[in-house]
């Protein structure tokens, strides 16, 4: 049960003077239930690289497989597959349009042809998901605050029962307490209903927090494909391709040159704040 | 999908055409496009081909993308050659019913399809090789002159550069827009004519709401720099005629005057 990418490469504009190679021979292997990152700076190639995986960009070469069968198949059901790997994108904005936000959220499970009843049950269940207040089921998906709109968003693709969830930035833009809130629900949803979560994220904390593999892609090409503790060990590369490691893991460096002798593979706040007094109980002197 | 519409496009690369004044090209398309209408024989058609095709190979915009340009008006096309075709009077070649093919009928039709292929491969050649920005300013200044009867020149040019500028931006938006609402299950191509209509709901309120978000950021974005229309502006880069722009000009002249002599003496 897993989504394949094999040997994908995708251009835009081909054949124009704005060609340009997004992804270059990408392989990559996403099973079912997973917690997976991507990072990447602007323009990396990493919303091409999510807009693959549910058929809404066609690889220039190259093939995807969906639980084995090729996904660019003529009789390949990507109705189906757009239902089981639901995404969101950056902007909410960009897909809420009904008058309600309850209404908004029916629209994946109407063009799914359930009925009323079931669409109805779906809609209401994907927004509890998301803790979106009852009482604002009925205003105006515009009238929200940011936070709010984008739970909208998530709900409307959850409706669907996806078994991926592909997130665009889901936290950006938020306040901090907005971010965590959003993104603890979304960690939620993938330990309680087993869906496998794809995050697309500038925030290497929350990544650091949250994922349990992360991807890191850098002009069209995935660098590191590893668990978050092993790619952060790469901090020095990660900057030369206009990312960065957690301040945490900064510090532990820091530390580490000044003599002190923590451990410097380590990326949450807690495992630091233990680390240290760990070496500082001790006895702490300087090496 | 969207992305090949390549009508008013601009096509990047280093020409002499590109480097133009925008005042030259625009007048140049203008006579172009009144030539068309002046020639009324082969010759004449073939001297504009002929004008068009070392156009076209100056501009280095590849043959394949202008040529694209033309796919919109296509319906447009065959619906006119077809109308007359069939429905101008004269001697009949073809009877079919009360339906009659007549000679002049395709000697209008022939010269009415090259006329409008023409006139969009010649003003989207301007707009490959102009950018928009750069169109505007050069209209801005041919219609200068409409100034003295209260026509306000710049602030429609400014209207233009920023329906130009929104072209892409929109274009962008709703590709976007179609994506999301397709990783929800919809599909704008499948049922009835109604039920396509009914489809495009999910798109047409998140773009309306994008562009009129867009405009209002422009609006407050322009005002923060004292933006106050066109009393008293100066340019960073005002336009100036170079040599290049005189060739031109003349150029167009020889090719013009050329197709009234043809015209006059056949």
């Amino acid at each position: 049960m897993s989504i394949k990418l094999e040997n994908v490469n995708y251009f835009y504009s081909q054949g124009t003077a704005y060609e340009k190679q997004a992804l270059k021979d990408i392989n990559l292997e996403i099973k079912k239930g997973e917690f997976v990152g991507i990072a990447g700076h602007t323009g990396s190639g990493k919303s091409t690289l999510i807009q693959h995986l549910n058929g809404l960009e066609k690889a220039t070469s190259g093939t995807i497989t969906y639980d084995g069968q090729d996904i660019y198949k003529k009789d390949f059901d990507l109705d189906s597959l757009r239902r089981k790997v639901g995404l969101t994108f950056q902007y909410p904005e960009y897909q809420l349009f009904e008058a309600t936000v309850f209404e908004d959220v029916c629209f994946g499970p109407k063009n799914q042809g359930f009925s009323e009843e079931e669409v109805k049950e779906r809609a209401r269940e994907a927004l509890q998901l998301v803790g979106f207040p009852e009482e604002l089921y009925d205003k105006s998906p515009f009238q929200l605050s940011g936070g709010q709109k984008r739970r909208v968003a998530i709900a409307g693709v959850l409706a669907m029962n996806p078994e991926y969830l592909i997130l665009d930035e889901p936290a950006a833009g938020l306040d901090p307490i907005g971010r965590t809130e959003i993104l603890d629900q979304i960690k939620k949803l993938h330990d309680e209903k087993g869906i496998a979560v794809i995050l697309v994220s500038h925030s290497m904390e929350d990544l650091a927090h949250y994922v349990d593999r992360l991807i890191v892609m850098n002009h069209g090409e995935k660098v590191f494909d590893d668990t978050p503790k092993n790619v952060f060990a790469h901090y020095k590369e990660l900057e030369w391709i206009g990312l960065s490691a957690p301040e945490v893991t900064y510090i532990m460096n820091e530390l580490k040159e000044k003599g002190f002798p923590v451990r410097t593979d380590i990326i949450h706040m807690e495992e630091a704040t233990k680390e240290i007094l760990r070496v500082l109980k001790k006895g702490g002197e300087r090496q | 999908m969207i992305r090949d519409i390549t009508i008013g496009q601009y096509y990047p690369s280093h020409s002499v055409l590109h480097r133009l004044d925008p005042r030259t090209k625009i007048m140049g398309t203008v006579f172009f496009i009144i030539s068309l209408f002046i020639g009324n024989s082969i010759l004449t058609y073939g001297v504009a081909t002929l004008f068009l095709a070392i156009m076209i190979k100056i501009s280095k915009v590849p043959l394949k993308f202008i040529l694209k340009g033309l796919k919109p008006i296509i319906i447009l096309l065959l619906f006119s050659v077809i109308i007359n075709m069939l429905f101008t009077p004269g001697e009949a070649i073809v009877s079919i019913g009360f339906l009659h093919i007549t000679k002049e009928g395709i000697r209008l039709a022939v010269f009415l399809a090259i006329r409008l292929v023409y006139l969009v491969i010649g003003s989207s050649l301007m707009t490959f090789t102009t950018t928009p920005t750069a169109l505007t300013d050069g209209l801005e200044r041919l219609f200068q002159f409409l100034k003295v009867v209260k026509v306000p020149v710049h602030e429609v040019a400014m209207m233009m550069a920023i329906a130009l500028r929104f072209i892409p931006i929109l274009t962008e938006e709703l590709d976007k827009i179609m994506k999301a609402q397709a990783a929800r299950g919809a599909d704008f191509n499948r049922g009835t004519l109604k039920e396509k209509v009914h489809g495009l709901i999910p798109i047409m309120v998140p773009l309306f709401i994008a562009a009129i978000r867009r405009s209002n950021d422009l609006a407050m974005a322009m005002e923060a720099r004292c933006y106050h229309g066109g009393e008293g502006r100066t340019r960073m880069k005002p336009l100036v005629y170079e040599k290049r722009d005189y060739i031109s000009y003349l150029i167009v002249l020889a090719y013009f005057i050329g197709i009234i002599v043809l015209r006059i003496l056949l």
